[in-house]
């Protein structure tokens, strides 16, 4: 708890530059997966070929890729633009599967007669099939959100300062605090921005919430047969 | 008036739906295409808002070729109105309804204004207005498909099975309240349906037809009922009969 009274104003900094450093690569990375996602679907080799490369794209190791970006995108080595970048990266390959799943997911019948009233075909994917993989869509999101907010922490190995920071400098000094303390911000973060998310899907999903139509039917049969017996 | 010229339909596997169909769908009138699955009814209906584009052959609509239309245009100058409605999960029943005419620029509150009016027409209680699609039941949702197909007025409709996913007494009450509507409104309907006697029951002209797209005979109810023009006419009202097992 001394540890904590003592470095409180660094671990909300460190806390804040998290954060910051989180939201780029989900927003990114999710606005980057739609048309790819919508690729995938399109065709069945582009499906292949896309879902490959991003689960390829997944499994690069994360150090090495904050170290090796700098020579080829241009940075400078302490460049927190070299954790965004790859975190981006993550995001993307992550979320690419979700997005042509959830897509995919989008009933038939509605989005032929989406055609048939005369939606066409851009208009037809904005207000039809994406609020309707919304769903899947927001269920890939968290995962990729709880994933960012963790993976951020390895950019303090490479000086990008963040809660990781934490971790760095209890594991060097074999001094537990700073690691829980660091471990249980990260988490807070994570359980907020997964929050703000379920928040964000009900404002804009509102459909989803009140799914009460199946069982209001079996409720007022119900009802009905006991009308009808006892009269 | 819908006109098919010499109209045929392959598809790209090789199955032709339609060969060579000539066919006059009166206005103002209700046309009913009959026939098993396979019989290409579907097709030909979706030929007239070229969902589906025909192989060879032209259709026109009062006189005007459709391949000179711009699709998306012609769809939403036509109503469309389909099995399980067809409702988009994501919007309530005002929204709905108004959808064809945002999707043609007009302003939300007009759009939203003569949705309303439309449930009344079509006998959907205003305190549904708010629902969405999942909330109603069968029928309501097919109620609410009408009204969408109503929405801009359009002087032809199209239906595409919208009665064949609810229950006998709910279908017998949809149909006569689509039989009363058509006596106000006067639309051009084509009505799809596998279902003889529904065909019967709403057709002023049906069009019964056999495996292939090909026309097994066309004319009023009465016609088809009292001269089938063969053996598979004959057959298809017949097997339509219910008879009893208790003879």
């Amino acid at each position: 708890m001394t540890w904590l009274q003592e470095n409180w104003r660094q671990l909300v900094d460190y806390g804040l530059a998290h954060v910051w450093l989180s939201i780029p690569p989900i927003v990114i990375g999710f606005l980057v997966s739609l048309p790819f996602g919508w690729l995938a679907n399109r065709y069945r080799v582009s499906r292949g070929v896309l879902l490959t490369l991003g689960g390829i794209l997944y499994a690069i190791p994360s150090l090495p890729l904050f170290v090796l970006l700098p020579s080829l995108i241009g940075t400078k080595i302490l460049d927190p633009l070299n954790v965004e970048v790859a975190l981006t990266i993550y995001a993307f390959a992550l979320m690419l599967r979700t997005t042509a799943d959830g897509l995919a997911s989008v009933d038939g019948d509605v989005k032929l007669s989406a055609s048939a009233i005369g939606f066409g075909g851009w208009r037809r994917f904005v207000e039809v099939e994406l609020p309707l993989a919304g769903p899947v869509l927001l269920a890939g999101l968290r995962v990729v959100s709880v994933s960012t907010v963790s993976l951020v922490t390895i950019g303090a190995v490479i000086g990008v300062n963040s809660l990781g920071f934490f971790f760095l400098d209890g594991y060097q000094r074999a001094f537990f605090s700073p690691v829980w303390f660091g471990m249980a911000g990260t988490l807070l973060i994570a359980l907020v921005f997964d929050g703000v998310l379920v928040l964000l899907g009900r404002l804009l999903m509102p459909w989803t919430r009140s799914r009460r139509g199946p069982r209001a039917r079996k409720y007022g049969a119900a009802q009905a047969r006991v009308a009808v017996t006892s009269r | 008036m819908i006109e098919f010229r010499g109209v045929t339909k392959q598809f790209p596997d090789g199955t032709v739906a339609v060969a060579g169909l000539d066919l006059v769908i009166p206005p103002r009138k209700v046309t009913v295409f009959v026939g098993s699955s396979g019989s290409g009814k579907t097709t030909i209906l979706r030929m007239i808002n070229r969902m589906v584009d025909p192989s060879a052959g032209q259709i026109l609509i009062d006189g005007v070729d459709i391949a000179t239309r711009e699709p998306v245009a012609l769809r939403r100058s036509i109503g469309y109105v389909m099995q399980n409605s067809g409702l988009l999960p994501h919007r309530t029943v005002v929204d709905n309804i108004a959808t064809v005419p945002l999707l043609r620029g007009e302003k939300k509150r007009e759009a939203r204004a003569r949705a309303r009016e439309l449930m009344q027409v079509v006998g959907l209680d205003a305190s549904l207005a708010e629902r969405y699609p999942a909330q109603l039941s069968g029928g309501q949702q097919q109620r609410v498909g009408v009204a969408r197909g109503l929405a801009v007025d359009p002087n032809v409709l199209l239906m595409d099975e919208p009665f064949g996913a609810v229950d006998p007494l709910v279908r017998a009450e949809l149909q006569t309240e689509l039989k009363r509507l058509q006596s106000e409104l006067d639309k051009t309907v084509v009505f799809v349906t596998h279902d003889i006697d529904e065909a019967f029951l709403l057709g002023d002209q049906v069009v019964l037809f056999k495996p292939g797209g090909v026309i097994g005979q066309a004319g009023t109810p009465r016609e088809l009922l009292e001269n089938p023009a063969d053996d598979f006419v004959a057959g298809f009202i017949d097997a339509g009969r219910p008879r009893s097992i208790l003879r």
